[in-house]
């Protein structure tokens, strides 16, 4: 936790002198997505400072490598962010990728990048629906579900399941993309358009709508940066940076996309970020499926893995920021350490910088607004 | 004595037909109430491209009554610290305010338990006194959002209460009584509806009656995804179920005062143009429909017990287009002919208070919530000036129309002028100040 008085004792006094209302939010409440417990000091319905309280889904992911195989490991990644694992899977195997010298042959590589881009669209679509949710509009979710759930089936025929993929391996790809991939996503981006247009029409001009995120849980760049802050909370604080073009992998180097930036860093301004970051991966989607390249989908990597002694840190563009996999191999079969940034912890630091003296009502567009999700907060 | 001199003499009791009519209402409106919650989750679930409930039932037409059991079966639990007395009244409170307030309203011209002379004030002012059984459970479950969410309740009522009542007056002005039957009268006697007259009272009637009742986009009191459930988070079972059925009665009651008072109450459109008598067949024609659509309909269902309920429920309505229809088909002078104002004004005044419920539903789930302070805002800085323009503006016209003998379109046109000139003005001047965290910077940051 960044401001360092928040664990302290110095209970501010009120306006009127009396003592300032605790109001536990959570860990069952309808809008802390999941179980996030947050300490409230309230005066009246002001917040005077929040107390995070994480961990309440803490599975000791990181432990559990040092005692799985690199390829076991894998499917445990999927389990943090649940709801865009596709993107967890590639930053691992990527990670191990680079950790034993290996790179995935190019046909796979744009396959995941494929089904990267489709996961990115999913987990905004599914952050879009509740924070309208979380803000009290009900029928975004409902509209936003049923555009998820095409990508879904999307996953779903290209290798079984829907939520928790396990959808690419270390050195490639298992499964071979079906016969209609290209044609299912084309379709997909085809009519996806006008849907984003139809929930900005809901939203984007809406007074109510406005009202409620204008100016809320305003996050300064230089802040964001000192909080280690990133993805799209960092990118509509106006900071340029994401690690597709920044550290390009997969295959994103060979397409041509916008980062879309905004200036004050507002919840209202992390919502224009993600909806026009939904309509970039709608266009790599669209010149990925061009051409994808012919070839093998695995690289050359044995049965057993045992990547030489070293250690590597690598980092992708998450959907909700900068996933990063540090990983310390003794030259066994099995990683040493495996430390694992996830975005959502990161981002969730900044929770109450941004809603000390805001009201009830905002924290939990606050919350929404930083699209965190506690399997991947707690790990 | 004998059997009919006691008939007569039973017909002849003054007390015999409120007596039935509160029989009807206590009994019926739960059951209304529930299906009211049906028809919402329906249309929630026709914006939302589901289906909703589908299973109790066919097309889940008996949910209501599978919810009203589970609900009694439920365990009614009292939290440990809270007051028990005041917890365990305090839905009655609520409930029973909102069921007094149905006693002076007109459905129909024959159809009304108590025609009051100052029937609309009695209807504001028992209705008003709901909030005191929101209040008392909120405070009495000693639990921080219901007492958040109570607080949040009493001071929307009291905002949105005062531009209600302007409302209100603007169109008392035009009616000039407080019997919910003169106001109707009146409307039948001049030719026009006062929405004609005064439509922006109409319309802050409308924005304010959502916000008395807590619907979204102003249900702060209960909003889920901040306060659990607000003043309710602490009620389970039938206690629960008592305050859903108050608020639900509420919002037929504020639909009933601004059917009654700015659409017509009972009322056909265009009562008095013989040439709009065609309409009468409206009423059957429409039952009818609907009995041919469920009959249409039942041999697509999958079981054969929902087969029989759809002919069932088409049958019911047949039923009831006959009814509709009898008066009409009657030769004129009978006993049948003379019932018709009672049962078209009854259709018709349920047709203008569902058509104002499904507003309530249709900017519910299009709309996301308001936060307290800008309702308040919106409330204070708006709707009360708005208001109070709107009763000058009326009250204008009045003078213009009477006095100075002007005639109606130009009067009343140029009172609406008047009140869009300032509703722009308020909305240039009123714009939301953009928010600004209370306290110092560097407090905020937490660097102090």
């Amino acid at each position: 936790m960044p401001p360092s008085d928040i664990r302290g004792s110095n209970v501010e006094t009120t306006v009127l002198g009396a003592d300032e209302i605790i109001l536990n939010m959570g860990p069952q409440h309808p809008s802390t997505h999941g179980v996030l417990r947050v300490k409230l000091f309230l005066d009246g319905e002001k917040v005077v400072k929040s107390e995070c309280v994480i961990g309440y889904l803490h599975r000791g992911v990181e432990k559990i490598a040092e005692h799985r195989s690199y390829q076991q490991f894998a499917p445990y990644v999927d389990r943090m962010d649940y709801v865009a694992a596709v993107s967890n899977g590639l930053g691992y195997c990527e990670a191990v990728e680079k950790l034993m010298g290996v790179e995935a042959p190019p046909r796979a590589r744009v396959i995941r990048t494929i089904l990267t881009e489709m996961q990115r669209i999913a987990s905004h679509l599914f952050w879009l629906g509740t924070h309208a949710l979380d803000i009290g509009a009900l029928t975004p979710l409902f509209y936003c579900l049923r555009e998820r759930e095409e990508i879904l089936k999307i996953f779903e025929k290209y290798c079984g399941a829907r939520l928790t993929t396990h959808a690419f391996r270390i050195g490639g790809l298992q499964y071979e993309a079906y016969d209609e991939l290209e044609k299912d996503v084309e379709r997909f981006c085809q009519g996806f358009d006008k849907r984003v247009d139809e929930y900005e029409a809901l939203l984007t001009q809406n007074r109510i709508w406005v009202g409620r995120t204008k100016g809320i849980g305003i996050i300064s760049a230089a802040d964001a940066i000192a909080m280690g802050v990133t993805g799209p909370v960092l990118r509509a604080s106006g900071v340029e940076w994401d690690l597709r073009k920044a550290a390009p992998y997969a295959a994103y180097d060979q397409y041509k996309f916008k980062i879309p930036t905004e200036k004050t860093g507002d919840t209202y301004d992390r919502y224009l970020v993600r909806m026009e970051e939904m309509r970039q991966s709608r266009l790599i989607c669209l010149q990925a499926i061009e051409n994808i390249p012919a070839g093998p989908i695995l690289g050359k990597v044995g049965k057993v893995l045992k990547p030489p002694p070293g250690e590597v840190y690598h980092a992708i563009e998450a959907p909700k920021g900068e996933l990063g996999y540090y990983i310390v191999s003794d030259g066994t079969t099995q990683p040493y350490r495996v430390r694992i940034r996830p975005p959502s912890l990161i981002n969730l630091e900044a929770l109450d910088q941004m809603i000390r003296g805001h009201l009830v009502a905002d924290v939990v567009a606050i919350i929404g607004t930083l699209d965190i999700v506690l399997g991947e907060v707690d790990r | 004595m004998n059997l009919s001199a006691i008939v007569a003499a039973v017909l002849a009791w003054p007390y015999l037909w409120p007596l039935v009519f509160v029989l009807v209402i206590v009994l019926v409106l739960p059951l209304v109430a529930g299906y009211i919650v049906l028809v919402e989750r329906k249309v929630m679930a026709d914006m939302q491209v589901r289906l909703g409930p589908m299973r109790v039932g066919p097309h889940g037409l008996l949910q209501p009554i599978a919810d009203a059991v589970k609900l009694l079966l439920k365990e009614d639990i009292i939290p440990e610290s809270a007051d028990k007395a005041i917890f365990w009244g305090a839905p009655l409170v609520s409930v029973t305010a909102a069921m007094l307030a149905l006693a002076a309203i007109p459905i129909g011209p024959f159809f009304q338990i108590a025609d009051l002379n100052i029937g609309l004030l009695y209807v504001l002012g028992i209705s008003a006194l709901g909030i005191f059984g929101i209040v008392f459970g909120g405070w009495a479950s000693n639990s921080h959002y219901s007492l958040l969410g109570a607080l949040r309740s009493a001071a929307q009522l009291l905002s949105y209460e005062t531009s209600a009542g302007l409302a209100i007056v603007s169109a008392l002005l035009l009616a000039g009584t407080l019997s919910m039957r003169g106001i109707v009268q009146v409307q039948d006697d001049e030719g026009v509806w006062l929405i004609f007259a005064a439509p922006i009272g109409f319309f802050i009637y409308l924005v304010a009656s959502i916000a008395e009742t807590n619907r979204a986009p102003f249900d702060m009191p209960e909003a889920e995804s901040e306060l659990v459930a607000g003043y309710m988070t602490e009620y389970s079972g039938f206690r629960w179920a008592l305050y859903f059925l108050a608020e639900y009665t509420n919002m037929i009651v504020v639909s009933a005062i601004a059917t009654t008072l700015f659409l017509g109450g009972w009322l056909r459109p265009f009562a008095g143009t013989s040439l709009f008598n065609f309409l009468d067949f409206f009423p059957p024609l429409s039952l009818l429909g609907v009995a041919v659509y469920c009959l249409y309909r039942a041999p697509k269902q999958p079981v054969a017990v929902q087969k029989m309920f759809m002919v069932g429920v088409s049958g019911l309505c047949a039923v009831v287009a006959l009814i509709l229809a009898a008066p009409l088909l009657a030769p004129s002078g009978s006993f049948l002919a003379g019932a018709k104002d009672g049962l078209h004004g009854g259709f018709w005044f349920l047709l203008k208070v569902s058509t104002y419920i499904y507003v309530f539903m249709w900017l519910r789930f299009t709309f996301p919530r308001y936060r307290f302070d800008q309702l308040m805002r919106l409330g204070w800085q708006f709707l009360v000036p708005l208001s109070i323009a709107n009763v000058m503006g009326v009250a204008g016209a009045l003078v213009l129309h009477r006095q100075f003998g002007w005639g109606r379109v130009p009067s009343f046109g140029l009172s609406v002028i008047f009140t869009l000139a300032v509703a722009a003005y308020l909305l240039t001047v009123g714009e939301n100040p953009p928010h600004t965290r209370e306290g110092k910077e560097e407090e905020i940051a937490g660097n102090a």
